[in-house]
């Protein structure tokens, strides 16, 4: 590949590496410190899980489901109460929650996927609908969490003992392993491939990146050793990630969320129901956005009649920016991981740098925009009429 | 010496990799009708494109000649100017607005408070009548068909005072009947002194038009024909186009159709989807044997791709009855699904609407029809995907650097390969085909039939509807006319030709001589 063709592919990549070296000087260090290192993801937990499920939405044609942050205030206003009001546990609270989400999204679902209710409507209605029912459900008071299990399944660190102590090995010893298997599998790929005849990527590029990503790994995994160990939420953060990059680039369903949002009228006469694909998307993104509730609620501790204001916005502004078309059809979960990230690490530097809020709104719309200009001029996408 | 309104010197164009035009010269003479013709990629559209101003001066090279004086057209609105207008294949109407409105969007008549809306619709009307139309220019253009749509074009072009008039692949979605009316319009034209460039695949109306034909081949000019007579040859144009000499339009193949049947239709009847009320397909039967190519010949409107649509699993029409048969037996298809497992394939008009997700690869468009074939257990195996299509790629000789080349790079020809790739990988018995050569070149359309060729030899059933009669004629075994919605004649390869297909639709038509376009 030239060096144009690597730049093309990996600009945003590469963005979030000057970015993040622009605020690691400005910051003097501090951005790198290792509690700031771990929190980054934590703090970010929303927008990396929710963006899965947005990722959906904008293939099947640049849709975007506005009522994300309304619903993850509503589970998570539900499990507060549940948690608060009634002697249920926390695995029946969590149960229950998820149940409720399922229900919204095949609310949502089924009137964009059946009833052809244009989304931006749906779920702008969904938007005002389930803030009202979240305060509602609220009395208007903020509702703090205390039930100890709720909190440890996700938003405790994990601490073997005899390994950790106030330098925790365990992470360390678990990124070395990941880095090790990553290579393995490599390997174990290619020679599966070489037997076969497949096409393969050059050993050399193939093996580069690996490197790159093991690197990375290993001093995430060191940052993590020196600040309280493995983050519970980090595995959810993860199982949720590699599932929908899994469902997006190896299944038939994942693979008909591209063909609607490329072609919808082909699709259908390939004999693919579209009404369904709509209806997944949907129906996906709103169990997401209750998981992240309650991701959120842990974190916190507490919800209030404003929790999750404004997060559809970031999931979205993630989602664009990581490469996803703003015209349906395109876009990758490796991608957006990227937005989202590059969202995180202006939002943490900004903060830690001391910026005032308001400026980071500005700094965040911009960044946004310079993003989709970006993808627009370089891959001709083919917006004009 | 010759009045020359135009001339194009030593024209060149460079795209990364690609010399689009090279070296093109080209004289239009004042008053005249001028064909320009050549396979896909020839760079016909590419030339308009610099003469129009689509193309800025400074991207090309080169100098054009326009009545007299240099032209360096920035943009469309400098070649507009001065009477050059160019109508695409792709007509730039909008829906939603009036005839009027659309003919002077951009170019308001304005009065002194905002648009003088009275002056506008009076020139629409004015200018309408120029063109033969009758409708009042308030209708919406979404409530006309294509034909008076293309011919709303045309009025447009003669608002702007046109001098100057290009019409790229105008006759290709109209049906015979609005060919001949656009053509004799050009004609008329012409006496009035207005000069046209006509970029067109159809050579029978190159040669009945055209007083001069340009071929172009592979970005070059390669000869100016003369025309005077407008009896040339076809074979004469063709060529030109490919450069040798084709023998053979269609290619031959044994007629070994079997005794078997493969699909049965019997008494199928079909209601339009919005006006329920209406009937688009009425009491039709047919049937296809196996290893046979059967031909739907009829007018824009017939109820052709209705008929197909609706047999393929619903997806057009209400009120669907009749009866299906497959191999003999009989089927009950809910949607395009049932269809395909059905074994019925339907390869559509239109490609780049209804066929193709142009955003996406060769190798992901040619599985979509059947992509659980290489899936196990619901997870896709991308390297058997890409074996798959890298066979078709073989197979059906698809110009594409790579199998990951997004389809929407590919030219016409190579876009209806990939179409017909995944159809064929869905493996069916019964292959319905609509219109699958349109706007595609000769070389191309060979190696289309030469597919077909071998789907019949295979023992499938093929069903191709075409509104080029030459092709039906060539291609099938057997031919069903219909007209209105109805199954109006069925007449064996041997004993049908072009008058008796024509006479059918036309005497069937029990309205008699209706002028008036049925749109699509």
């Amino acid at each position: 590949m030239k060096a144009s063709a690597v730049i093309k592919k990996y600009t945003m990549t590469i963005a979030l590496v000057v970015v993040f070296v622009f605020f690691a000087i400005l910051t003097e260090g501090r951005l790198l410190y290792a509690q700031n290192i771990s929190n980054l993801l934590l703090q970010n937990a929303y927008v990396l899980v929710m963006a899965c499920g947005m990722l959906l939405c904008i293939l099947t044609g640049g849709n975007v489901d506005l009522s994300v942050g309304a619903t993850l205030c509503l589970v998570a206003a539900l499990a507060a109460q549940l948690l608060s009001k009634t002697a249920l546990g926390a695995f029946a609270t969590i149960a229950i929650c998820l149940a409720v989400s399922a229900g919204i999204g095949a609310w949502q679902g089924f009137w964009i996927g059946n009833m052809h209710i244009p989304p931006f409507i749906a779920t702008l209605s969904g938007m005002f609908l389930f803030r009202g029912l979240g305060r509602v459900l609220l009395a208007s008071k903020t509702v703090s969490i205390a039930n100890k299990t709720f909190l440890d399944i996700f938003s405790s660190y994990i601490t073997v003992p005899g390994v950790d102590g106030s330098v925790y090995w365990s992470a360390l010893i678990v990124g070395i392993v990941v880095a090790l298997a990553l290579i393995v599998l490599t390997f174990v790929n290619r020679s599966k491939k070489a037997k076969k005849g497949y096409e393969m990527k050059s050993a050399v590029a193939e093996y580069a990146q690996i490197i790159v990503i093991d690197v990375l790994i290993l001093a995430y995994s060191w940052q993590l050793a020196h600040y309280k160990g493995i983050p519970v939420m980090l595995l959810w953060i993860l199982f949720v990630v590699l599932l929908f990059a899994f469902i997006t680039s190896k299944t038939a369903f994942g693979r008909y969320f591209y063909a609607v949002g490329g072609n919808e009228k082909a699709t259908k006469l390939s004999g693919i129901d579209t009404k369904r694909v709509y209806f997944w998307a949907y129906f996906l993104m709103s169990i997401l956005a209750g998981f992240s509730g309650l991701l959120v609620a842990a974190r916190i501790g507490s919800v209030s009649g404003d929790t999750g204001l404004t997060y559809e916005l970031d999931t979205i502004g993630a989602c664009f920016i990581g490469g996803a078309s703003a015209y349906g059809g395109s876009g990758t979960v490796s991608g957006i991981i990227v937005g989202a990230i590059l969202l995180g690490v202006i939002n943490q530097g900004m903060s830690i740098y001391g910026l005032d809020n308001n400026w980071q709104y500005v700094v965040k719309g911009t960044v946004l925009l310079i993003a989709v200009i970006f993808d627009v001029v370089s891959n001709h996408k083919t917006g004009k009429a | 010496m010759a009045d020359n309104i135009l001339t194009m010197t030593s024209i060149t164009k460079l795209y990364p990799g690609v010399r689009a035009l090279d070296n093109v010269n080209l004289e239009i003479e004042r008053g005249e009708v001028h064909a320009i013709v050549g396979e896909n990629g020839a760079g016909k559209s590419t030339l308009m494109n610099v003469l129009s101003g689509t193309i800025p001066f400074g991207e090309y090279e080169g100098t054009i000649l326009y009545d007299g004086h240099k032209c360096h057209f920035k943009n469309v609105r400098d070649s507009e100017k001065l009477g050059i207008v160019i109508i695409h294949q792709e007509l730039a109407l909008v829906p939603e607005l009036s005839i009027g409105e659309n003919m002077f969007l951009g170019n308001e008549r304005k009065g002194r408070l905002g648009i003088d809306w009275d002056e506008t619709f009076s020139q629409a009307t004015k200018h309408l009548k120029r063109v033969g139309l009758k409708d009042p220019s308030t209708t919406l253009v979404k409530d006309i068909g294509t034909g008076k749509q293309q011919l709303v074009e045309i009025a447009k072009a003669l608002s702007k005072d046109v001098k100057l008039l290009i019409l790229d692949e105008p006759t290709s979605s109209l049906n015979a009947e609005d060919s001949k009316m656009l053509l004799d319009m050009l004609i008329a034209f012409k006496k009035q002194g207005m000069t046209s460039i006509i970029i067109s695949h159809k050579l029978s109306e190159v040669a009945y038009v055209a007083d001069k034909i340009t071929v172009m081949r592979d970005g070059a000019t390669i000869e100016t024909i003369n025309n005077a007579d407008h009896n040339i040859d076809e074979d004469r144009i063709i060529r030109g186009m490919v450069g040798r000499e084709l023998t053979d339009r269609y290619p031959k193949r044994e007629h070994a159709v079997s005794t078997d049947i493969g699909m049965e239709v019997a008494n199928w009847c079909v209601n339009h989807p919005i006006y329920t009320e209406k009937r688009v397909v009425n009491h039709v039967s047919f049937n296809v044997r196996k290893g046979e190519i059967v031909g739907f010949s009829g007018l824009q409107g017939a109820g052709r791709t209705e008929l197909a649509r609706s047999i393929f699993g619903k997806s057009y029409g209400t009120s669907i009855t009749g009866t299906l048969k497959i191999d003999g037996h009989e089927v009950k298809l809910k949607n395009e699904r049932d269809a395909i497992e059905a074994g019925i394939a339907y390869v559509t008009e239109d490609r780049k609407v209804n066929g193709l997700v142009l955003v996406d690869s060769v190798a992901r468009n040619s599985t979509l029809a059947r992509l659980e074939k290489v899936c196990r257990r619901g997870i896709i195996d991308v390297n058997k995907e890409n074996k798959v299509a890298e066979e078709y790629k073989e197979k059906l000789r698809i110009k594409t650097p790579t199998i990951r080349q997004m389809v929407n790079n590919l030219s016409g020809g190579n876009q209806q390969k990939v179409l017909l790739a995944k159809w064929m990988f869905a493996d069916p018995d019964v292959l319905i085909l609509d219109e699958p050569t349109r706007g595609i070149d000769v070389g191309a359309k060979y190696e289309i039939y030469s597919i077909m060729n071998d789907l019949v030899a295979q023992g499938k059933s093929v069903v191709m509807i075409s509104s080029e009669l030459p092709e039906l004629l060539g291609m099938c075994d057997r031919i069903y006319v219909m007209n209105e919605g109805a199954m109006v004649a069925e007449m064996s390869a041997e004993e049908a030709t072009q008058e008796k297909i024509m006479s059918a639709i036309l005497k069937s038509d029990k309205s008699g001589t209706k002028e008036e376009n049925k749109g699509a």
